[in-house]
């Protein structure tokens, strides 16, 4: 009985120990790349790196303000394409649609969300680039605006469903259409959370690098327009890493450091919008 | 109002009960009829035979043990039930005569407003709760008048008149509820249905707004389903009690409590069960 008592303390003990070293290796490899990233961007980054175009081979210095204004138009695109349809898909699903077509739906964009990413890129430059003969901003944001819908949709859907039945039931009472119900007062009690959802999916297409690649493209200068070929701070990280410059893996390092910081930031915007305000009680 | 004698508007409100021929066949006008309501979830019927009416300008207390279904005939007079898809009603409901079933529901509930069991203002100022009735019904006049107005009757007036633009989310759950009935309140409704509105506040606040039913009656008809016969004694001036899904007796409230006709209404008025 005692040995029997003395081994599932142990056991328990060991399952203890495993778990806790589990979750501390997923904790300090975020710190861990955080670290190596500051460290190395830290030293790296300048206030050229913001304000200067790439410089040729072989000459030191310069920036990526190319890249980061391509970065920005990428994703402001992308955003106009991709949340009104995810958006507006996922107030059908949550409010219009019966259960049959919403599970096909919802499967569906479960798929979409799952495509590899490079895949997006092939299908977009097949669709975009391929009839124009041009690399371009818009095959670009095409791309990750297509890696935006399924994210906002799904979560608009879920924020829809969470605004508790009585709110609803308090406008029809009131004589309100459904869809009056719906703009009123179902998508203002879920916008915080709509809202999160939506920056949080900006912040995961801002680091994708593989869509651009053939259809964004690149570019050493400034972007001539949306029609043309921009530069973007993952496709810039990606060349420049890939060299044999000193000087370009330093800035390599220095754009991972402003994607970084840029993605994180996003992210505490949204988490600090869902926090703040009015709490719908459930 | 409406003169007694019209034909179809006036139900016996003493003939739901077969051996009530003591009571006076008092006839007053209806502002609804309902007649042989039968309702059904899925194949269960919750709903038996139910033949009654909403007196005009009268309070009208439907009581009764939990799952007598006093709620669900509540939710059909303006059809909330039918945001359940597989609810299904036979019979007839008039309001002013007409068949409420084959109206326009957006324009039947404007007419026949509702108060829910837990206070439910929306995520909005305490303004723009009120004001959304008139709001999406498109209504005439002055938004800032009909505000005050109908805060003024629903006795909120003077606690909120000095931050009408917090949040409604700001006030206490008795003041919320009284939000939630001037805001039914501000589309002027003919009939009032007010769905256990205290079952979620504390004596006081509950005290509230008994008090302002009572007031209410100039104003607007009155349903309210209640599992506090208290409550329906002290506010009503007709009591139906609900048991399994039929109505078992139909009075004016001072006589179904004094002298009830049937034996099981007098064995739940006296709790001996529910």
């Amino acid at each position: 009985m005692a040995a029997r008592l003395r081994w599932r303390k142990f056991v328990s003990n060991l399952m203890l120990t495993m778990t806790g070293v589990c979750a501390f290796v997923s904790v300090a490899v975020l710190f861990f790349i955080l670290g190596y990233l500051l460290f190395n961007g830290g030293t790296s980054i300048n206030w050229a790196f913001f304000t200067q175009l790439p410089k040729p081979v072989g000459e030191a210095g310069g920036g990526m303000a190319n890249a980061i204004v391509g970065s920005a138009k990428l994703l402001l695109a992308a955003s106009l394409f991709g949340v009104p349809i995810g958006f507006l898909g996922g107030v059908y699903l949550a409010e219009f649609s019966g259960s049959a077509v919403a599970s096909v739906v919802r499967y569906a964009a479960d798929l979409l969300n799952g495509v590899p990413s490079i895949v997006i890129g092939i299908f977009a430059y097949s669709l975009v680039v391929l009839p124009f003969k041009h690399f371009s901003t818009l095959a670009g944001a095409f791309a990750l605006g297509l890696m935006m819908i399924p994210i906002t949709l799904r979560s608009t859907e879920e924020f829809l469903n969470g605004v508790p039945r009585m709110l609803r039931e308090g406008a029809m009472a009131l004589g309100a259409s459904k869809w009056q119900t719906i703009a009123s007062v179902i998508v203002p009690a879920a916008y915080r959370g709509i809202l999160t959802a939506i920056l949080l999916a900006l912040a995961r297409v801002a680091g994708e690098t593989a869509p651009l690649l053939f259809t964004a493209f690149g570019n050493r200068f400034w972007s001539q327009g949306w029609a043309q070929p921009t530069a973007s701070l993952p496709v810039m990280i990606f060349t420049y890493a890939v060299s044999p410059y000193e000087d370009w893996h330093r800035q390599a390092w220095a754009a991972g450091l402003v994607l970084l910081g840029l993605i994180l930031i996003i992210n505490i915007v949204a988490r600090t919008i869902l926090s703040r305000g009015i709490a719908v009680p459930r | 109002m409406g003169a007694p004698s019209k034909p179809g508007l006036s139900v016996n409100i003493a003939s739901t009960h077969g051996g009530g021929t003591r009571e006076t066949a008092a006839a007053l006008p209806m502002r609804m009829t309902i007649s042989k309501v039968n309702f059904y979830y899925g194949s269960k019927q919750i709903l038996f035979d139910i033949n009654m009416g909403i007196a005009d300008k009268k309070v009208t207390a439907l009581i009764g043990p939990s799952g007598c279904g006093k709620s669900t005939l509540l939710r059909t007079f303006n059809r909330m039930h039918e945001t359940v898809s597989t609810s299904r009603l036979e019979g007839e409901i008039l309001l002013d005569q007409q068949n409420i079933l084959s109206q326009d529901v957006t324009s039947l509930r404007r007419r026949v407003g509702m108060v829910f069991q837990r206070p439910n203002p929306f995520p909005k100022s305490i303004f723009d709760n009120v004001a959304y009735g008139p709001k999406i019904n498109g209504m005439k006049g002055s938004t800032a008048e009909t505000v005050e107005k109908s805060l003024r009757h629903a006795a909120l007036w003077d606690e909120v008149k000095d931050h009408l633009h917090k949040s409604a989310y700001e006030l206490s759950g008795g003041q919320q509820q009284r939000l939630c009935i001037a805001r039914a309140l501000a589309v002027e409704p003919e009939v009032l249905l007010l769905d256990e509105p205290c079952s979620a506040l504390d004596p006081i606040s509950t005290a509230k707004i008994e008090e302002l039913l009572v007031e209410l009656k100039n104003l607007t008809t009155i349903a309210i389903v209640t599992h506090n016969m208290q409550q329906a004694a002290r506010v009503s001036d007709f009591t139906a009690f609900l048991l399994t899904g039929q109505l078992i007796e139909f009075r004016p409230t001072p006589q179904l409590f004094t002298t009830p006709a049937d034996p099981r209404t007098e064995a739940y008025i006296t709790g001996r069960f529910g």
